[in-house]
């Protein structure tokens, strides 16, 4: 009754992990990682919501809160988010959804990995040797002249980590060029791989920008160069600048992929052709170019000019459009569709929900007059966690709970999942949303201790992130349950479209015994026509 | 626990951001409304297993591509204007302001009015006067935040930057220091107190006289010796200071700066930087000799060289200071 072919995860030495050059393997050894990077930003968040559930500092010392906010920020966006949802769901479907044997540059892609290991490793010394209290953001020239601890370590954990997501990328642009099967053009592309493409063309042309930046700040640290320091001549907003030119950007590096899962997981679930293919498309494409040039609205309290804070602002009023016209088809998508609530369909919806919102209070932060009073209060917290967090983190669990047969060859248990995922929706929105109104109120975020009137909200968000918890280990447990017992996945259980589908699952370690031929366009649901969900593991059981 | 959603708003530009964040709540609400219902709907409506007619339409969807392009977009360019407008207004302070002069370093801030008068996490203004700050931190970045006045402004080094507002309610308000700045960032508070023009006046009264920032100014510019090179006689050929605040300078090498602020700070302490044409660079550096109080007080005296008349702040009837310059150009 099983399907007995060697696939790719026949092999079981530590060696052939180790040395693996299939993009799948590289894709699990990446999800391993960042889930370990994962589990330590997560614990620094949950320790700062227990000292933030009474207003005095009475938990953790200040010099501790602060090293956890930026064990936070620094583990969660340069090891988690950044390579989250290209390196282990693109690294593993990309070639297969291009019907290819391998990405482009096979140990360029192993390369990347261990750069990333080896940048992980020196961001983990620096945390566990004495911590980081600078921020994620690194702002000089406090963390050039007056931070403490190991500053450097992490910064050069940073800029390790930066090359293992340029080869990525580029590795991505090159497999999308040079590795798509016959008959599959740009316009048959899922809009996954349209989103990926997107992606890494930001990772290519932001990341060394980044990695400048940090040399620069090594140079000014440790020979006195004055480059960002006033004390010696330099401009300390000049880092800013540099900084948000590539961390911008590098938003959109955390969101356009998720953006492309979604595509992938409204029009599976709801069995219809998407609506608006090339506008998804090329908002994806838009939101990468126009995304490069909006950095200056993380400045405008800062003293920058007036005339640069209208430009600015009107361009991130531009970058707005995309995103919306693809919430907009979407939605169409939905009208007519045959619709299920599958786990990973419940994450696309709850994606909808969280980014619209995250989206929509962006505007409030693009707006110059409201920004003045918004900025650098938990406002800003509450809207970029609706787009990182109910953006890109459920996006993420969507793709894995939709690829997990294919990558796993088994079923998770359906009635867990949607469980978890709707305890995530639930817990997500009870965490983050009272920091909206803290942050109208006035909460300056970053703060150890807080004045009194602000303790309610804090506490209604410490007992969302308790529910958020949770709603993030029942997956842990259940995927790991579903290894052993999950039911045998086939082929295509979803009944998708995509020619990942078309291979068996697990997959063999070439992916494709004959390199597939694309004859029709992408989600040709009406085509494929009455072949549904469940029924097909059921075929499997019979067999 | 006190529980609390709407801030106070207690100066005349928090009544304007108000009216424009309830605008923006009202587009959200609007967006969340034509995206959130119809996909209840939908999702609904076409469950799987719900016989409805499914056949397709046949309609060109460019149209509606073109139409929910458009409205966001015309949407946002309304949102850009007001919020540009209002931040114009923000940062254009009216002439009559008084000047209070604040410095940030870790992890206190340091204020001083005109009339000398000092305070530490603390600031005493009037209802109804505009009062700007002039901001500047010692060491790391800071930023001065009044929640209820709605204005936020970073003191960055070696800069002054201004924020400015009008109080209209009297009492006793939060004041933040909002960008991370170390440590003890959470410890960076105070108080804002908001007094009648009448209190504030008997509260800058109170305690011993001080020495008004531009008495200070004059002391120091004739202390360190500035005089001697700067005065009209003088016999070392040093560009004359009367009347050079807001005024073009011409540089070595052809460009040309406004004489602010940050210009007068950065030629006490980094005279090299910016040297006027058709003179030496001859003018040592005052870096290290004096803080960036006292940089302010003189930066104060030079603005107020060569003013025919005195600040405006000083004939703002009632509430307005009294106190005595000497001003005799030098």
């Amino acid at each position: 009754m099983i399907d007995l072919r060697e696939n790719y995860l026949s092999k079981h030495t530590i060696r052939s992990w180790l040395l693996t050059i299939d993009h799948k393997r590289i894709g699990l050894l990446y999800l391993f990682t960042i889930l370990i990077f994962f589990l330590i930003a997560a614990v620094a968040a949950g320790l700062m919501r227990l000292e933030l559930l009474t207003p005095q500092g009475d938990l953790l010392l200040p010099e501790t809160y602060n090293k956890m906010f930026t064990i936070h920020g620094v583990l969660m966006v340069w090891f988690f988010l950044i390579p989250s949802i290209p390196t282990v769901l693109g690294n593993f479907v990309l070639p297969l959804v291009l019907g290819a044997r391998d990405v482009a540059f096979p140990k360029l892609n192993l390369l990347s990995w261990y750069l990333f290991i080896l940048g992980g490793s020196f961001a983990l010394y620096g945390v566990f040797a004495g911590g980081v209290d600078t921020g994620w953001t690194f702002y000089t020239p406090l963390s050039t002249t007056y931070a403490n601890g190991h500053v450097m370590t992490m910064a050069a954990g940073v800029f390790i980590a930066g090359f293992s997501s340029i080869l990525t990328g580029l590795n991505f642009i090159v497999t999308t060029h040079k590795m798509r099967a016959p008959g599959l053009t740009w316009m048959r592309l899922p809009l996954f791989v349209w989103a990926l493409y997107a992606t890494s063309l930001i990772m290519v042309l932001a990341t060394p920008v980044l990695a400048i930046t940090l040399l620069l700040m090594t140079v000014e640290r440790f020979w006195g160069v004055g480059i960002f320091n006033p004390a010696l001549g330099g401009d300390p907003l000049l880092f800013q600048h540099l900084f948000w030119f590539y961390s911008h950007p590098a938003v959109y590096i955390m969101i356009l992929p998720g953006m492309g899962v979604v595509s992938e997981l409204i029009t599976c679930f709801s069995r219809k052709k998407v609506f608006g293919y090339s506008f998804i498309a090329f908002s994806s494409m838009a939101i990468a170019v126009l995304g490069f040039v909006v950095w200056g609205h993380h400045m405008f309290s800062t003293g920058q000019s007036a005339y640069a804070g209208m430009v600015f602002s009107f361009l991130s009023f531009l970058v707005s459009v995309p995103s919306a016209i693809k919430v907009f088809n979407w939605t169409a998508t939905l009208y007519k569709g045959e619709i299920t609530f599958s786990t990973p369909m419940l994450y696309a919806l709850g994606f909808i929900g969280l980014f619209t919102l995250g989206g929509l209070t962006g505007l409030f932060l693009a707006t110059l007059a409201a920004d003045i009073h918004l900025t650098d209060t938990y406002f800003v917290v509450a809207h970029f966690h609706y787009v990182m967090v109910g953006g890109m983190v459920l996006a993420f669990m969507g793709g894995l709970h939709y690829w997990w047969p294919k990558i796993t060859g088994r079923l998770y248990p359906e009635k867990a999942g949607q469980l978890a995922a709707m305890i995530t929706f639930v817990g997500f929105n009870l965490t983050f949303f009272p920091q909206f109104l803290l942050g109208y109120l006035g909460m300056p975020r970053r703060y150890h201790a807080y004045p009194e009137e602000f303790q309610i909200f804090n506490v209604l968000s410490t007992a969302g992130a308790s529910i958020l918890a949770v709603g993030y280990l029942l997956p842990v447990v259940y995927l790991l349950w579903s290894l052993k017992n999950g039911q045998r996945a086939g082929e295509n259980p979803w009944a998708a479209t995509g020619l990942e589908w078309t291979t068996p699952s697990p997959p063999p370690e070439h992916n494709f015994d004959q390199t597939p031929v694309v004859t029709r366009p992408p989600y040709d649901y009406a085509y494929q026509s009455t072949f549904h969900p469940r029924e097909v593991e059921q075929t499997l059981e019979n067999v | 626990m006190r529980f609390q959603v709407f801030p106070d708003a207690a100066s005349t530009t928090a009544v304007q951001v108000d009216w424009l964040l309830a605008f923006l709540s009202l587009v959200t609400l609007f967006f969340l409304g034509i995206i959130f219902v119809p996909m209840g709907v939908f999702l609904y409506r076409y469950r799987r297993g719900n016989p409805v007619d499914r056949t397709p339409l046949n309609i060109s969807t460019w149209k509606i591509e073109v139409f929910w392009t458009t409205v966001p977009l015309v949407l946002t360019f309304v949102i850009f204007g007001w919020g540009a407008g209002l931040y114009v207004h923000m940062k254009t302070p009216p002439e009559d302001a008084q000047e209070i002069y604040v410095v940030g370093k870790q992890w206190m801030w340091r204020l001083q009015h005109p009339e000398g008068k000092r305070e530490i996490n603390a600031l005493h203004v009037p209802v109804g006067r505009t009062v700007k700050l002039m901001i500047t931190s010692e060491d790391v970045i800071h930023s001065f935040f009044i929640p209820v006045f709605r204005v936020k402004q970073d003191a960055v080094p070696g800069r002054y930057t201004m924020e400015w507002f009008k109080a209209t309610k009297a009492g006793t308000y939060h004041l933040f220091c909002s960008e991370y700045c170390g440590t003890q960032h959470s410890g960076m508070i105070g108080w804002v107190t908001v007094m009648e023009p009448k209190d504030y006046q008997d509260w800058l009264n109170s305690g011993s006289p001080q020495e008004t920032q531009i008495a200070a100014g004059e002391r120091l510019f004739h202390q360190l010796g500035c005089s001697g090179c700067h005065a009209e006689n003088s016999k070392v050929r040093a560009p004359s200071l009367v009347g050079l605040y807001g005024k073009p300078v011409p540089l070595e090498g052809g460009t040309i700066v406004t004489a602010d602020e940050r210009y007068l700070h950065d030629s006490i302490v980094m005279p090299a930087k910016q040297i006027v044409f058709g003179y030496e660079n001859l003018m040592p550096s005052f870096e290290g000799q004096l803080n960036e109080e006292q940089l302010f007080q003189l930066v104060q005296y030079l603005k107020h060289l060569g003013r025919e008349q005195p600040p405006e702040y000083r004939r703002q009837g009632e509430g307005a200071a009294q106190f005595i310059v000497p001003h005799e150009a030098p």
